[in-house]
């Protein structure tokens, strides 16, 4: 296919002033295409060695509970609920809501709070109260 | 443009001639990833330990068996949308686009059948056969 490279093109990310949703929106992508690889990959691994046996299952366990294997579940854990309330703020302005700026960017922001407290609440739920 | 309703105006539009279902079924599925991965979540937090024992005694259940093959087809499906605009957005080059999106419904659609073959054969199976 023949491309018209006279065509204007956007300006595109130096020429804008930062703001918190440019931060949200980037954090948005990377947390879903991340977790579309990484969490996949954990996901499709922790269910076939179940199906396969006590001893792929074994397998799978010795790295869940290695410190690499740690960093990999609390990093997967964080992507999932900043892309849970990135998502959740998508789907407000989807419907036309939350674009005056005070508002936006208090939402924005928000979505960080909200990943990173769910994330510690879930993990020392997990080793602290569960053990 | 015609003087129909707002979906007839919209429908089949657009370079792939789409129309706004890619958007449309983008959010759908976030809305079922939503609520089954909120269910997952709190399920695995629920369940005592995650030796082999417990995880399959608790997978083999229907109400679990199907929730899990429904979240396996609704996230997958999400996944797959994001990553095709990824890659629409940034693999300009026909070739390689066309041979990144064949890569990607490759490994979703492997992916997808290794965890579904993996839950009904859990499901079906049991623990104790």
């Amino acid at each position: 296919m023949a491309e018209n490279r006279a065509r204007p093109i956007s300006p595109h990310l130096s020429i804008w002033k930062w703001g918190a949703h440019m931060t949200t929106s980037i954090f948005h992508r990377a947390t879903g295409d991340g977790m579309a690889v990484v969490g996949a990959i954990v996901l499709v691994w922790w269910l076939t060695a179940a199906a396969t046996g006590e001893e792929a299952y074994a397998y799978f366990l010795s790295w869940a509970h290695h410190w690499i294997g740690k960093v990999f579940l609390v990093g997967l854990t964080w992507a999932f609920f900043q892309h849970l309330a990135s998502g959740l703020r998508h789907l407000v302005l989807d419907i036309g809501a939350g674009y005056e700026l005070a508002t936006n960017r208090f939402w924005a922001r928000g979505t960080f709070v909200f990943g990173v407290v769910a994330t510690a609440a879930t993990w020392s739920y997990l080793l602290f109260v569960k053990g | 443009m015609g003087n129909g309703t707002g979906l007839g105006r919209v429908r089949g539009l657009g370079s792939a001639k789409q129309g706004g279902s890619h958007w449309v079924m983008h959010r759908m599925t976030a809305v079922s990833n939503l609520l089954l991965m909120l269910w997952l979540v709190f399920s695995l937090l629920r369940i005592p330990t995650y030796d082999f024992e417990t995880v399959r005694l608790w997978l083999e259940q229907p109400l679990v068996a199907v929730p899990m093959m429904l979240l396996v087809i609704s996230v997958f499906w999400h996944f797959r949308m994001g990553l095709q605009v990824l890659i629409e957005d940034y693999v300009h080059e026909d070739g390689l686009k066309f041979a990144s999106l064949a890569a990607l419904n490759l490994y979703t659609f492997g992916m997808g059948a290794l965890a579904l073959f993996a839950i009904v054969k859990i499901a079906l199976t049991g623990t104790h056969s």
